[in-house]
Parts: structure tokens; C-alpha cells; sequence
């Protein structure tokens, strides 16, 4: 700053020490510079709150259930007249979810990128990407209402020999989760790809490579660390994905890995307990914070290392 | 020595050439044989994985139609809700909520999530620990699942500190806090797209620091930065699940008011719809996925235009 306007008014005439200053004191400047910053400090108070407004009922929740029936007991009951707290069957069924939705993602995530950025004209490229954009950006009430109306019947009919007696289903679900997060993979797999250096590609094609063969032994490993981060996030919007679980997978906590059964998700036990006005500080608000932060923790390790990993390949290439 | 290298003379080198020319050949032939067909299956592969997820997006978009157009007319937008009487219920209620909600997430989201991004852009120095923990912090608060932001409105803004209570303006500062990572993301991408070139003229000129970002850093990103906050407001506008933490559930068939009463909005809504048993109630609520996917998409393809249409490189 300083340099600068020392700069401008060295230009002007009688360049003397009085015109390195600037001419007021900009107090303008100074408070709109304060209010900037303020803006940006705002989001670090808003991680803190986030973390003071669960972590202090967590604490009151550990007060009163031990850690061993919280994390050791595999019974989760918490609003019945004998209450059990183990927390076991909604993170199963939280990975269950996770996994049919990487199962669905992973192979028509990484196709679509691999189509997009090396086979794709640009033309195509410039019609494909905003439709998978607009996939993205279909609120998650409708894409639940359409797994649970229209896709869970769907499979009932093509896989009639699983026993579908159950109205939801975890398993038509997590493929719907997979779905949704289609657009996330592609989108990051695909700027990760293209990163990746045109002379890699042509030493590859100058030594006789087929495309295939520049794609998934060139490319591909070039664009490694991005196309694993684009899959952890995936898998972090999977376990915070909310109301398509809470529509198309039920709320019956059980520990399972039938795709037909239906379960209940840490994001679907929170979503369904505290729809109603639950008083501070009881138990049930307590509870719904303990799984709150729990939910936290694992998405922030799933965050943090899908951050690292976008950060090496920009750092290699770019 | 110094002979052509493209039209060898000496019988030495003609071989060479022919040699290293069959080589090529036969290495390009095998490509013509079994690894093309291999290549065309690899690549209508990846032309399936493509499909699949655009046939979905198009079977949602059919579907929805199809489902809810029996109630589809004005009086879907014009009667409010009922419990008793599907026929005749409408969203007029959960829309204005939707407006009010969004409009408080706007009046938040632009000056705020703007400001951050002037900040990191022009004036935050990169070494600075507190300028790169903001950095880390606003690219993790973009994966927090939406229901975290919920426990926070009903722990923070509901209750607790702001103490709001179940109020509309409490679903639109949750909502605000959602996107705001969003909004601040696009926009740090949009002035950073802006050539330092623009800057240091202004400034050599004579103009100060806020005086260059107002006149020119600005206008030059507001394409970008506008993208940004339309693909926010669609977010904010299909998003259901904080809103069912900080009351948006509570069944409202007065027009909603922002700082008292109920409220509710057009997602919470239909999933409230959804969730009752008869078949009208599931019209009703196919119904207003229509209006809610036609509200998002139009605002999410003008966000795509906007982009593309002012698209320019420097």
C-alpha cells in the first residue's frame, strides 16, 4: 500500500517527503478494510459456533450416558421407556448409505470425467457439463420423494427374488445418494484430469499408446490425488446427506446390511427427533447433539483430507 | 554426417529409416486390430456411466411432471395449506415463507460473503496464519452437512445466544450461514479473474485501495460474483433439512411474518405433504416439486448463462 501511493505521487510535481504521505487520513478506507476483514472473520466464528453449540450439550450428554453405552452397546433406543444409547446401528446404517451411493458414483462419476476431459469435443464438454450441473443443483426433498415413489418400485419389479416387504429401502437410497453426488465426482475428477500436463499425454501417444492406454495408465494416475479427493467428498456429502435418507430409508435403527431393510442414519435420527419443539437440555436434546457431533468429527476428517489431497495435484500441476 | 535426416541418401540410413518406419507401422497396426475394438468398448463404457446419470436427471424430470400435474393451476399457488382437504390445498403459505427466507438469506449473503471474498482477494496477506486458517476454515464450512447448520440455528439463533425463537428470520440467518462458503468461494474466483493490470492502473492514477475495487475490480467480477450468489439462492431454496431443526415444520395457514410466527417454506412443505397417506396428499406434493424444480432451475440455468455469457479472457 505504502509503496504505491509513494509511487503515485512521486509523479506529481515537487516530489517532496510531505507528498509520501497521503494527502488525509482515509479513515473511509481504514473502516471499510476492518468492516472487510470482519466478513472473513465471520466464517471462523461460524466453525466456532458450530463447535461450542455442540460440543457443550455433548458434554451434558456424557454425563449422563457412559461412554461404554454409547459406543459399545449396539442397541439404539433412546426415546423408549428403558432407554439404550448405542450408537452402533445408526452408523452402520450411515454406512450403508455411504456405501451404495460410492458403489453408484465411483463408476459413473469417473466415467463421466474420464468421457469429459479426454474424450469429449469441446462442444459436447460445453453441453454436458451445465446439465450435470443442473443435476446438481436438484433440491435433495425431490430426489427423495423420487427414490422412494419412483425408484424403489423400480427395483422391486427388476430384482423381484429380494424380499422387498419393507416400504423403505436403504440400499434404493444410498443409489440415489450416489446419484446426486454424480456431478461432485465428475466435476472435481475432471478439472484433476485436465490439470495433468498436454506433453504427458503426447510422450504417451509417441510412444504408440492407444487413447485407452494414455487414459488410464497416464491420465489417470497423473490425476490420482484428485480424483481420490473427489470420492472422499462424496462420500462426506453421503454421510451429512439428510433428507433422502430421511424419506427413502426410513427411520428403524438397525444394524444391517440388507439393502431391501430399513434403517435409520445419524442425519435421519436428528432430522426426526428434533422436528418438534424438544425443551433445552433434556436427554432427547442432549442425544441429538452427541450424534450431531459425531456427524461433525467424521465429515471434518473426510473434509480436511479431501482439501490436502485437491491441494497436492493443484501444487503438482498448476 | 550432416546429411538430411527426412531424405537419407547412404544405403545405411535408408535402412534404418525403413526399419524404424515398419516399427512404427506394426505398433499402429495392432492398435487398428484388437485394441480398437477394445478402445470402442472402453469408450462406449464411459459414454454409459455418462447416460445413466443423465437419464436419471431426465426420469426425475418426467416423473415429477407426470405425478403432479393433475394439480397443477393457479390454486396451487394461491389457496394455503390443509391436513383435511388435499383437493383443494395449496402452497401459498410455504411460498411466501420460501420469499421471505431467501430474501433475508440475500440481504445477508451479498454483502457478507462479497466482503469476505474482498478481504482474502485484496487485502489478506497469504503468509498470515489468520488469513490462511480463514482460507481452510470457509473450504471445510462447504462440506459440513446442512443438518449440522441446523443443530446450530436451534442451539445459536433459536435458542441460546440470538434467541430468536421458531421465527423465519431464524430459518433465513441458518440458511445464510449454509451458503455462505458458496458465495465466497465463486466470488474470491471471480476477482481473482480479474488482471492485476486493471488494479494497478487505477491505483497509478491516483485512485485509493476501495476506490479501485468499487470502480473497477468489482464491476469487471460482477458477472462471476452474481453467479455465485444465484447458485446460493437456489441452494438455500430447495434446502430442507436445517430448516426442519429451526421450525419450519410447524403447519401454518396464515401468511408468515419474519421476526414472529410460524413459518414454513416450499421443500418442508412437500416433504410435510409427502408424508401423510392418502394418494391426493402425493399429487399435492408432486405438485409443488414442480413449482420448487421450476423455481430452482430457472435460476440455476440463468446462473449457467450469466457465466457463460460474460465469460471473458483478459
Amino acid at each position: 500500500m505504502t509503496s504505491i501511493d509513494s509511487a503515485a505521487s512521486a509523479t506529481g510535481p515537487g516530489f517532496s517527503s510531505q507528498l509520501l504521505e497521503a494527502s488525509s487520513r482515509r479513515y473511509g478506507e481504514k473502516a471499510i478494510g476492518v468492516f472487510l476483514a470482519a466478513c472473513a472473520v465471520l466464517s471462523v466464528a461460524v466453525t466456532t459456533a458450530i463447535v461450542v453449540s455442540l460440543l457443550v450439550p455433548t458434554i451434558d450428554f456424557f454425563r449422563q450416558v457412559s461412554f461404554e453405552a454409547f459406543f459399545l452397546d449396539t442397541t439404539w433406543a433412546p426415546r423408549q421407556a428403558t432407554s439404550r444409547f448405542g450408537v452402533w446401528p445408526i452408523v452402520v446404517g450411515t454406512l450403508n448409505v455411504v456405501f451404495w451411493a460410492l458403489l453408484v458414483a465411483i463408476p459413473v462419476g469417473l466415467a463421466s470425467a474420464i468421457y469429459l476431459s479426454e474424450y469429449a469435443s469441446a462442444r459436447a464438454r460445453k453441453t454436458i457439463k451445465p446439465v450435470l450441473e443442473v443435476l446438481a443443483g436438484i433440491p435433495t426433498v425431490a430426489i427423495g420423494l423420487f427414490a422412494f415413489f419412483a425408484m424403489r418400485p423400480a427395483a422391486a419389479a427388476l430384482l423381484p427374488f429380494l424380499d422387498w416387504s419393507s416400504l423403505w429401502s436403504v440400499g434404493v437410497a444410498g443409489v440415489a445418494v450416489g446419484l446426486m453426488t454424480v456431478p461432485l465426482v465428475a466435476s472435481i475428477s475432471d478439472d484433476a484430469m485436465r490439470a495433468v500436463p498436454a506433453a504427458l499425454r503426447e510422450g504417451g501417444y509417441g510412444l504408440g499408446a492407444t487413447k485407452l492406454k494414455v487414459s488410464l495408465r497416464i491420465v489417470f494416475p497423473a490425476a490420482i490425488s484428485g480424483i481420490i479427493a473427489s470420492i472422499v467428498l462424496a462420500g462426506s456429502r453421503a454421510v451429512g446427506e439428510t433428507m433422502v435418507v430421511l424419506i427413502a430409508a426410513g427411520r428403524t435403527p438397525a444394524l444391517t446390511v440388507d439393502p431391501t431393510r430399513s434403517v435409520q442414519t445419524m442425519t435421519a435420527y436428528i432430522a426426526g427427533t428434533a422436528t418438534g419443539d424438544i425443551p433445552t437440555g433434556t436427554l432427547d436434546y442432549n442425544t441429538i447433539f452427541a450424534v450431531g457431533t459425531l456427524l461433525f468429527a467424521a465429515t471434518l476428517v473426510l473434509n480436511l483430507v479431501a482439501i490436502r489431497l485437491v491441494r497436492r495435484f493443484r501444487e503438482v500441476y498448476e | 554426417m550432416a546429411a538430411d535426416p527426412i531424405t537419407p541418401t547412404t544405403g545405411r540410413t535408408r535402412l534404418a529409416t525403413t526399419g524404424a518406419r515398419r516399427a512404427t507401422e506394426a505398433a499402429l497396426m495392432s492398435a487398428n486390430g484388437r485394441d480398437r475394438l477394445i478402445g470402442m468398448v472402453f469408450q462406449a463404457l464411459l459414454l454409459l456411466g455418462l447416460s445413466v446419470a443423465l437419464f436419471m436427471l431426465a426420469a426425475l424430470l418426467v416423473w415429477s411432471l407426470v405425478e403432479g400435474a393433475p394439480r397443477l393451476g393457479p390454486e396451487l399457488i394461491t389457496n394455503g395449506p390443509s391436513t383435511v382437504r388435499p383437493a383443494e390445498a395449496g402452497f401459498r403459505t410455504a411460498i411466501l415463507g420460501t420469499l421471505l427466507v431467501v430474501g433475508g438469506v440475500v440481504a445477508v449473503i451479498v454483502p457478507v460473503g462479497v466482503g469476505a471474498a474482498i478481504y482474502l482477494e485484496e487485502y489478506a496477506n497469504r503468509d498470515r496464519w489468520l488469513n490462511r486458517l480463514i482460507e481452510l476454515n470457509i473450504q471445510n464450512l462447504a462440506g459440513v452437512p446442512s443438518i449440522v447448520f441446523g443443530i446450530l440455528g436451534l442451539a445459536f439463533i433459536v435458542r441460546g445466544p440470538l434467541n430468536l425463537g421458531f421465527v423465519a428470520a431464524a430459518g433465513s440467518l441458518t440458511l445464510a450461514l449454509l451458503v455462505l462458503p458458496t458465495v465466497i468461494i465463486a466470488a474470491r474466483e471471480a476477482i481473482r479473474a480479474v488482471p492485476p493490470s486493471i488494479r494497478e492502473g487505477s491505483l497509478a492514477l491516483g485512485a485509493t485501495r476501495w476506490q479501485t475495487i468499487r470502480r473497477q475490480t468489482l464491476p469487471a467480477a460482477m458477472p462471476g460474483v452474481l453467479t455465485g450468489v444465484i447458485l446460493a439462492v437456489a441452494r438455500a431454496t430447495g434446502e430442507a433439512a436445517p430448516l426442519l431443526l429451526v421450525g419450519a415444520v410447524t403447519f401454518v395457514t396464515f401468511n408468515p411474518n419474519f421476526f414472529e410466527g410460524g413459518y414454513s417454506t416450499l421443500p418442508v412443505q412437500i416433504f410435510n405433504y409427502s408424508n401423510r397417506a392418502q394418494d391426493e396428499f402425493r399429487v399435492l406434493a408432486m405438485a409443488g416439486v414442480i413449482v420448487m424444480l421450476g423455481l430452482v432451475l430457472l435460476m440455476n440455468s440463468f446462473a449457467v448463462w450469466l457465466r457463460n455469457r460474460f465469460e471473458r479472457s483478459w
